[in-house]
């Protein structure tokens, strides 16, 4: 009874870890399964064949290539326009910030499906072609809110005496810029970025609208779920999931190493 | 490090700041002599940080010059002023080391090779060993000499310092106060200093600029500042004062003669800083620690030629060096009074009667057209 009293927020811990891991482990372990029929539901036997040949199903890494250029391009086209519009919130004042302030949260609010239906809508109008172009359009606008609001935190919690410290130790702008203000500012960027990342790269709505006859990797496994499930498809998602558990470590290692050194010679 | 920058003074003429409607600071007319150790002392609001933020150039002045030597600084974009600023609360860059921090100016003027002038600097200001340390990892103490330190290897013709002992506990403030002296005796670069802090002040400036109300009330050295305030606002923000509301009767000679209740006192009329008129009102000031103390049965011991008046003691309190006495009296209530505790006479206590008598050379005399509390309450702003 003690041991479960002092156990209890440990034990609560891994009950919700193994919640939120299990599915992944599930994905994992189907990636190795040799299905009988054309359906991966049910275990059969160990098998690395999906392993040995990832784009074995037509289409299947065709279609991952282009969500990750998507997703690259959006990353990178979210990133630029949103840290520009964070620091412009936060460090000036002009007209209609109050507005924009709250603007930017909208894409964030609004239900995916209306917005995804009104983009085609505009796209239509417009006589825009649907495919690569619509979507990374729509991608880099609903990711830029999110950017917004992790540069703008950062931005926000900086001391703008930093700045005034550089100009002052003889940096112009632009050195203030690049030696100051955007190492300090580059947490809340990368982390805007990363999340700008997982969010197109995994986009099904609001690309499903407006990708014409494109299929992005989301809507190949749609596609391919009423059909049929590759296995390729499970070893593509735990490859993406060993992927970024790496990089997480990776940072940690990186950080850690950095707070050693810094200590006492 | 003793080699003296070239330079000159720091002039700032007819220079002021008006936020909006707000004026920050009134026009004014100050100069730095070139070497000097200059402080800046006022209330928050006084004007004292724009001042400040004027000579190096991170606030544009709304009119007047600001002159370094001859040349006119006051169009040049921080960055191309020679001068250095050590910030409230350091703003140290925290994704750089300390060393990183040091060579940040030189750095940035095309200096390749940094490393000898930053270890010099570096065991200028005693910190060697942390060269690799991040500011977060630094003390409080520390982290104001990586300041100091980031400020000075730049060589600027002026050092601006803006409250740079005010995130430190007392200890610490008093030494680095001396840590600071001795560092400007050592590069003989001109320091002007911004402080709330009095004691500071007059500790380690040469010169002393009192601000108020965005213009500068009185300018001297701390000792001229303290023995002659020329306004109630200089009399109470340095130290303490007893302010006495008086009567002048006589006026003639080198002496004013005048009364408060049915004292009478003499000043030398060349401590006033108004010219007192016969029937006229004057503040007569007195430092508490120029009045003696006598028990009333002891009144005859006290020699002629002094300004006596009798009063009651209403408070005392037992400082170690000193006692500090509060006293009423029909001249003046709550008068403040410090004794020496050389020869403790023990029959002063609350509720004795007493006079307290004075050389008239150390009294002042000051406009009675003033607030006599000016500056009075500032004084007890946290740091």
């Amino acid at each position: 009874m003690r041991w479960i009293r002092h156990h209890l927020v440990v034990l609560a811990g891994l009950i919700t870890l193994a919640y939120l891991i299990l599915p992944n482990i599930v994905v994992m372990v189907f990636s190795f399964n040799k299905p009988a029929g054309r359906f991966n539901y049910s275990w059969q036997e160990f098998s690395t064949d999906a392993w040995k040949d990832p784009c074995g199903v037509a289409d299947v890494c065709g279609s991952l290539v282009l969500s990750l250029q998507i997703a690259l391009w959006a990353t990178i086209g979210a990133t630029v326009l949103g840290s520009m519009i964070a620091f412009a919130l936060v460090r000036y004042r002009f007209r209609a910030r109050g507005a924009i302030n709250s603007l930017i949260f909208l894409p964030m609010a609004m239900p995916e499906v209306v917005m995804a239906a009104s983009l085609l809508t505009l796209f239509l109008n417009l006589g825009a072609e649907l495919g690569f172009w619509t979507i990374l359009i729509a991608h880099t606008m609903f990711c830029l809110s999110f950017v917004v609001v992790a540069v703008k935190a950062r931005v926000l919690s900086m001391d703008p005496r930093l700045e005034e410290a550089a100009r002052d130790l003889y940096a112009g702008p632009v050195q203030t810029f690049v030696r100051v203000t955007l190492p300090i500012a580059a947490p809340g960027i990368a982390a805007g970025a990363m999340l700008a990342f997982a969010l197109s790269f995994d986009d099904f709505i609001i690309t499903n609208f407006n990708s014409g006859n494109t299929v992005t990797f989301p809507m190949f496994v749609w596609g391919s779920a009423q059909r049929g499930t590759p296995v390729q498809i499970n070893v593509i998602g735990t490859a993406m999931f060993v992927i970024a558990v790496l990089i997480v470590l990776f940072a940690q290692f990186i950080s850690n190493r950095r707070k050693k050194t810094a200590l006492p010679k | 490090m003793t080699e003296k920058t070239e330079g000159g003074d720091v002039r700032l003429s007819g220079i002021s700041k008006t936020y909006g409607s707000f004026t920050a600071v009134h026009p004014l007319e100050l100069t730095v002599p070139q070497g000097s150790f200059f402080a800046l002392l006022g209330a928050s609001g006084c004007g004292k940080t724009t001042t400040l933020r004027m000579i190096a150039g991170l606030e544009d002045p709304t009119t007047g010059t600001v002159f370094l030597g001859d040349k006119d600084v006051t169009g040049l974009p921080p960055h191309k002023r020679p001068v250095n600023t050590v910030f409230q609360s350091y703003a140290l860059f925290p994704h750089l080391d300390v060393y990183e921090n040091v060579a940040f100016g030189l750095r940035r003027r095309g200096v390749t090779s940094v490393k000898k002038q930053v270890g010099e600097m570096l065991d200028l200001v005693e910190l060697g060993d942390f060269a690799n340390r991040k500011p977060h990892q630094l003390s409080g103490g520390q982290q104001q000499r990586v300041a100091v330190a980031r400020a000075l290897i730049n060589h600027p013709q002026v050092l601006l310092l803006d409250e740079p002992l005010g995130a430190l506990d007392l200890k610490l403030r008093r030494q680095m106060q001396l840590e600071l002296k001795r560092i400007q005796t050592e590069v003989g670069i001109t320091f002007v200093h911004v402080t709330h802090d009095q004691e500071e002040a007059m500790t380690m400036a040469d010169r002393v600029a009192v601000m108020n109300g965005g213009r500068v009330e009185q300018l001297g050295a701390p000792a001229d500042l303290y023995e002659n305030p020329q306004t109630t606002f200089v009399a109470n923000f340095l130290g303490t004062s007893n302010l006495i509301e008086a009567e002048v009767v006589e006026n003639s000679g080198g002496d004013v003669v005048v009364t408060a209740a049915d004292a009478k006192l003499r000043l030398p009329a060349e401590r006033c800083a108004t010219q007192p008129r016969t029937g006229g009102k004057l503040l007569v000031g007195v430092r508490p620690e120029k009045i003696s103390l006598a028990h009333a049965d002891d009144a005859g011991t006290i020699a002629e030629g002094r300004n006596r008046f009798t009063g009651k003691i209403a408070d005392s309190s037992f400082i170690g060096v000193s006692t500090q006495y509060v006293i009423d009296s029909p001249v003046c209530p709550e008068l403040e009074v410090y004794v020496q505790n050389i020869e403790r006479d023990s029959r002063l206590v609350p509720g004795a009667e007493v006079v307290l008598h004075w050389n008239p050379e150390h009294t002042f005399g000051l406009d009675a057209a003033q607030d006599i509390d000016a500056g009075v309450e500032t004084v007890e702003e946290t740091p």
